[in-house]
């Protein structure tokens, strides 16, 4: 039994870690230079968590085995235990673990702590239930306030703009897919119409709910041309399985023009 | 003398009614088995939930033979609705975090072995201890009540954050019941814990200090803390919620909310407010559900390694510091929640900071091997097992607990596998280390070891086939709680992958047939079993199998050892009990 338990162990390690050097699911292309430095914290999470899974599993595969009854008269060793051990891997836990911690604190930092690059893209984002909108100010770079008495979904005001009183809303675009220039800093203020939701764009490695009731900034920078796939990531009903969008990132040229496509829409 | 008094004991015990004994029972061992079979039952229903789930996920639109007459409401024609699938995750994760794995470790082993452990003759409050069991049924009843009354269960999952949850019509009267089962269930857990600590402090018998205590009575009694302190807030979030449904008031739900083209009568409430409040409690709860599982494995491992447990101290004050530590994480569900960045960076760090004393535990049953003399018994490669997932599952947690990594991964399946290894298989595990551990104990025969170990076998490897892919499909993005993944192009390519992981959850969830069989077939025919058939050392082998109802009797069991004193040099055996007379040197 101690040796078919060390070899299943054994295997399990192997098998797990081929799958993970292998990878053959993994991450999408990143497309923010923030989206690269995450992938790079994550390779050196996976690496130092790595070398601690192989080391664990195949210590207790190895310790499953060596210490096995063999039925001989040997009795168990009497160790009640030992300080010097204890503080040691006790202080090269508190190490690693919270080194990790302190390496992932600059970008967090640079996301999180600071805001928007000046003359970077405002966007609203919106989720309801099942849809996501995006609202541009416009010219004039002013985004029209949200009335909520106006919100009618079927005549297609889906964020309640007054269009006629409102002069900033007047020339406010709302589309239902997002488009950015590449290169280009963006703001995204995140907005929900009814309960909780969450912008979830893999390639910028980036998620963050959207609240009602609250008005939550985020910012990117897209390096590379594309559509990615726009996902809701927190539980919003029935229909959050299908709550998807579509960001494209475009060269400037292009991006003019589609804002120009969608004003004449409107 | 001890004869005696357990005969007078017997037909005392004989007098009372069946109702008396054996339903309305104020014996902690007939509570503690019926919570064991509380859990039992919830667990079997929370296992055919989520193979209902997996055949949905993987085949969508399949007719499942008899469901659609189980179930007409939710799955016509034996279909699952997407909405149901949310049902059916709902009740999966409330089921599985309160009623097996919150119940069985805590609630079951700790009510039938603790008093024993300590040489009590019962627990502290033992009408208080019956009154927690039957509001603990009456919990699971509402809970699953929706399934066959009013329009189905809740579709918020185990979370229930508002505003879905509280505006939820959809799944109205079913998100009611929802909260009075968690508001009935934390008013048990607290009377249980309350007495938990009672029966601690004040019932242990002579001799026996708190440094001699077993390591499961540490935790045990650790766990209480937490439940009382814990359940408090989660009963008043419920209360609050309960209210925004049905109360008119705006506890968690912000004015100017628009559902279905209306404008809801709502003004100022906060979902965030909800969150906090449940987190405050749902993260001390992971603690809830895996420190006693930690007090069983330690005990499993120290006495099957015939060696005592390496460095005592170090794994009481590392119970300590994960109970403490436990309440200061817990935004860590909360990074990408529209909580402070800056609270966000703490609580990573915290979060971090609680993956060192689950370290030095790891390591210390790791050191209680080396050197050992392994029996390999069925109890035994369940607890080695465990430390296995524990160390798999604990890893996933160190990518979780960096806010920008979990920015990627935070709702999508990496989450699901972490959580489902770290919390759900290794607290199984641990609770199959107690029942292939205690089950002597409890019923008075063995169970069969061929049967268990074929149990184990497949359990093991069909745990790692099942979570091990899903980490992947976690690192390819997909998120959690999706009732189809259809709608998205970057989710076809894991169409295979995701099959294996069914396919794999449905082996699994079959070999626990074997457990079943296993337990049922030897509790009427097992081979009896005798006083203290591992040759362990703590109080509860000194008894018959099974105690008598009255415990000791009138013997009060003077403890002169510690709980491990296992080959201990010069000793006339490998084992000492721990109310053994034997004088032997004992010390480092």
């Amino acid at each position: 039994m101690a040796l078919a338990l060390a070899l299943v162990v054994t295997i399990i390690t192997v098998v797990s870690l081929v799958l993970f050097a292998w990878h053959p699911w993994w991450f999408p292309i990143s497309i923010a230079a923030e989206a690269r430095a995450v992938d790079h914290q994550f390779a050196i999470t996976f690496l130092i968590t790595g070398v601690i899974f192989v080391l664990a599993q195949l210590g207790l595969a190895f310790l499953i085995w060596r210490n096995r009854d063999r039925g001989d008269a040997r009795p168990a060793a009497y160790i009640l235990g030992n300080s010097k051990l204890e503080a040691s891997w006790t202080l090269l836990a508190a190490v690693i673990f919270l080194g990790l911690s302190f390496m992932g604190y600059r970008l967090w930092a640079t996301t999180q702590f600071t805001g928007a690059a000046p003359g970077a893209l405002k966007i609203e984002v919106w989720g309801e239930q099942y849809a996501w909108h995006f609202h541009y100010p416009g010219p004039d770079g002013r985004f029209g306030a949200t009335r909520v008495e106006l919100i009618d979904d079927t005549s297609g005001n889906e964020l309640g703009l007054d269009r006629k009183n409102d002069p900033d809303a007047k020339d406010d675009i709302v589309t239902d897919e997002l488009a950015v220039p590449v290169n280009h800093p963006v703001e995204l203020i995140l907005r929900s119409k009814d309960v909780t939701h969450s912008l979830f764009i893999r390639e910028l490695r980036f998620k963050q709910d959207l609240v009602p009731g609250m008005e939550i900034p985020v910012h990117f920078t897209a390096t590379r041309l594309g559509d990615y796939e726009i996902a809701c990531a927190e539980l919003c009903g029935m229909g959050h399985f299908g709550m998807r969008s579509v960001l494209h990132v475009m060269t400037e040229e292009d991006y003019q023009k589609w804002l120009t496509a969608q004003t004449t829409g409107q | 003398m001890a004869e005696t008094s357990a005969a007078v004991a017997h037909t005392s015990a004989a007098r009372k009614s069946f109702i008396r004994r054996y339903v309305f029972s104020t014996d902690h061992k007939v509570i503690g088995i019926q919570y064991y079979f509380l859990a039992l039952f919830s667990v079997l229903v929370g296992v055919v939930l989520s193979v209902l789930m997996r055949i949905h996920l993987v085949w969508p639109g399949t007719e499942i033979p008899l469901l659609g007459k189980i179930l007409p409401q939710g799955a016509p024609g034996g279909v699952i609705s997407p909405e149901y699938y949310l049902s059916l995750l709902t009740i999966h994760g409330t089921l599985m975090v309160f009623f097996v794995l919150t119940v069985a470790g805590q609630s079951g082993f700790g009510n039938f072995i603790l008093p024993l452990q300590i040489g009590a003759e019962d627990m502290a409050f033992p009408r208080l201890n019956m009154l927690s069991f039957w509001l603990t049924f009456a919990g699971l009843i509402a809970l699953l009540a929706p399934f066959f009354v009013g329009d189905g269960p809740p579709i918020s999952g185990w979370t229930a954050y508002p505003p879905l949850s509280a505006i939820g019509k959809a799944a109205g009267a079913g998100q009611d019941l929802w909260v009075v089962s968690i508001a009935l269930f934390c008013v048990a857990s607290m009377l249980g814990a309350l007495n938990f600590i009672t029966t601690v402090l004040d019932l242990r018998t002579r001799g026996l200090s708190l440094m001699r205590l077993p390591l499961t009575v540490w935790a045990w009694f650790i766990t209480a803390v937490l439940a009382l302190l814990s359940f408090a807030v989660l009963l008043a979030a419920g209360v609050l919620l309960l209210l925004d449904r049905v109360g008119g008031t705006s506890f968690f739900v912000p004015g100017g909310l628009i559902v279905g083209g209306q404008i809801l009568d709502f003004h100022g409430g906060s979902p965030l407010l909800w969150q906090h409040l449940f987190w405050f409690f749902g993260h001390p709860e992971v603690y809830i559900v895996i420190l006693p599982v930690m007090g069983i494995i330690s005990h499993v491992v120290a006495t099957f390694s015939r060696k005592p447990i390496f460095g005592y101290r170090p794994m009481v004050y590392a119970l300590l510091a994960i109970g403490f530590l436990g309440f200061c994480v817990w935004g860590h569900h909360m990074f990408v929640s529209g909580m402070s960045p800056y609270s966000g960076f703490a609580f990573g760090v915290l979060t971090m900071a609680i993956a060192v004393p689950s370290s030095i535990k790891t390591f210390n049953w790791l050191g209680t091997l080396w050197g050992g003399k392994l029996r390999f018994t069925t109890a035994m490669l369940f607890a080695l097992a465990f430390v296995s997932v524990f160390v798999t599952g604990g890893l996933s947690g160190i990518f979780l607990g960096q806010p920008p990594l979990d920015a990627y991964l935070h709702d999508t399946y990496f989450v699901v596998a972490h959580f489902h290894m770290i919390m759900g298989v290794a607290a199984i595990f641990g609770i199959f280390v107690g029942t292939y551990f205690w089950f002597p104990k409890m019923f008075g025969r063995m169970l069969n070891p061929t049967l268990g170990a074929i149990h184990f076998w497949l359990t093991f490897l069909g745990v790692y086939a099942i979570f091990i892919p899903m980490h992947f499909v976690g690192l390819a993005g997909t998120p959690r709680r999706y009732a189809f993944f259809s709608a998205f192009d970057f989710m076809a390519p894991l169409a295979g992958l995701e099959r294996f992981i069914s396919i794999a959850a449905f082996v699994t969830a079959a070999a626990q047939l074997f457990f079943l069989a296993n337990l049922f077939w030897s509790l009427f025919w097992g081979p009896r079993a005798s006083e203290n058939p591992w040759q362990a050392t703590s109080l509860e082998w000194t008894l018959p199998s099974p105690p008598p109802p009255d415990n000791f009797g009138a013997r009060h069991p003077v403890v002169r050892h510690g709980p491990y004193e296992l080959s201990v040099p010069g000793a006339a055996k490998d084992y000492i009990m721990q109310d053994s007379t034997e004088e032997v040197r004992v010390g480092s």
